[in-house]
């Protein structure tokens, strides 16, 4: 019922929140498998681990003022849980509006303190190749490492999601923690997170490291700075409407948070550091 | 397809299901195609050769249609000169159905009379350097896991392999 109820929200550019069903039957999510369908077809296998590895944990470490390893239902407690209506814009060219609840990454990396060392904020995804027949595979170097600059990790935008569309985050969204960076290509969205590390190094992360002239570190929405296969100028917004003959949609620098976050990369050439 | 496209049934991405679908059954009636020639070697069986042109045709229709379905997803024609000259996963695959083109014009048994068997099938073996571009053009396009297009690069190696086995074998 929930999901029904905000299913014809807009964001704040009056564009159609996409349908709680579609954004839970068309994910990448590749420990759950490589088609889009897999990780909503084997969401069980994750939940299933998830329920024997009760209580979930997130451990802090690295350039960390109290490191250590937190219960998740702890860190819930640590700020107040938001309702973000976000656009999320993947590296293929396809887009989602998604109303995620969660926490300001911010709130949760003051409260465990970080070094004047600290640069950067690494995350790692879970790890259990027996629960998760994509870690079964050598595809990519698992787990899932994803990173962010200590600035972008501390931007109020920058959220860790545990819900979406009102409901408890589903396992095929990433649950039951995930990361959320709506200025940045998705796969900049660590899911399933178990790990997170301050950092005085850039991160090697999952994507720039298998395919770096792919994929880069920072991964901005950019319409300027083209995927080898493919054009970043446009996107097929994916909201349930539209059908086969829908137009695609021109590409907005930083995803539409241009105002918000441009100011991080002040000085810095986006087309190399894409 | 036709039928998950009336029902829904093609996803949230119908287009991009539709790409990959239409691209996949043209490469693998490609390599149907060329097995025509080693199964009808192999059993003595005369029916493989006999839907050997029905099979290249409908590789080159479902290849057509691929171009299509990626001209209707990207809006148009007025991206596509960029994307050949630019992106050599495009590139290659425009290539391969730029080769198919003259083969499907020339597949009726008048073309053979008209060009005489041995320049028909001088010219019919453009159908080898299409194959393979078309399955180089599936492994540059998967990200991530490229079981499938390896799996299919496999089939098609030992089919051309073969034919060259054999030409080395007569000579």
């Amino acid at each position: 019922v929930a999901a029904d109820q905000v299913a014809r929200q807009t964001d704040e550019l009056g564009d159609l929140v996409t349908p709680f069903a579609l954004a839970t039957s068309y994910n990448n999510f590749y420990e759950l498998g490589w088609g889009k369908g897999d990780p909503a077809q084997n969401a069980a296998l994750l939940r299933d681990y998830m329920a024997q590895s009760e209580p979930w944990t997130i451990t802090f470490s690295g350039e960390v003022e109290r490191p250590g390893t937190y219960d998740l239902a702890d860190l819930l407690g640590w700020s107040d849980v938001q309702e973000r209506i976000y656009r999320l814009r993947c590296v293929e060219a396809w887009s989602m509006v998604l109303p995620w609840q969660g926490l300001a990454l911010g709130d949760v990396l003051r409260r465990v303190g970080y070094t004047s060392q600290a640069k950067y904020v690494q995350f790692t995804s879970v790890m259990a190749p027996d629960a998760l027949p994509g870690q079964r595979s050598r595809t990519l170097d698992w787990p899932y490492v994803e990173g962010l600059r200590l600035d972008e990790a501390l931007h109020p935008l920058t959220l860790l999601a545990t819900g979406l569309h009102g409901e408890t985050l589903p396992a095929q969204n990433g649950a039951p923690l995930r990361l959320v960076v709506p200025w940045k290509y998705g796969f900049k969205s660590a899911k399933s997170i178990t790990q997170i590390t301050l950092t005085r190094e850039q991160p090697a992360t999952t994507w720039s490291v298998a395919a770096p002239q792919e994929y880069g570190f920072y991964a901005n929405v950019n319409p300027q700075v083209s995927h080898p296969r493919w054009s970043q100028a446009t996107e097929r917004r994916l909201d349930g409407t539209g059908g086969l003959l829908a137009e695609r949609r021109e590409t907005l620098m930083f995803n539409g948070y241009a105002d918000e976050v441009a100011g991080l990369y002040s000085g810095q050439d986006l087309r190399r550091d894409y | 397809m036709a039928l998950d496209a009336g029902r829904g049934g093609l996803g949230a991405n119908p287009l991009e299901s539709l790409l990959l679908q239409t691209g996949l059954l043209a490469l693998l009636l490609l390599i149907l195609t060329l097995l025509c020639t080693p199964l009808r070697r192999w059993t003595g069986w005369t029916w493989p050769a006999r839907i050997r042109r029905e099979l290249g045709l409908l590789a080159f229709g479902y290849a057509l249609a691929h171009l299509l379905v990626y001209l209707l997803d990207q809006g148009g024609l007025a991206g596509l000169p960029a994307d050949i000259a630019e992106r050599p996963f495009i590139t290659v695959g425009a290539l391969a159905l730029a080769l198919l083109v003259p083969l499907a014009l020339t597949s009726t048994p008048a073309s053979v009379r008209r060009l005489g068997f041995d320049r028909w099938t001088r010219l019919h073996q453009l159908v080898y350097p299409a194959a393979a571009l078309g399955a180089l053009h599936f492994y540059w396009g998967v990200k991530g896991d490229k079981a499938e297009p390896l799996l299919y690069g496999l089939a098609l190696g030992m089919l051309l392999g073969w034919r060259w086995w054999r030409g080395r074998a007569e000579r």
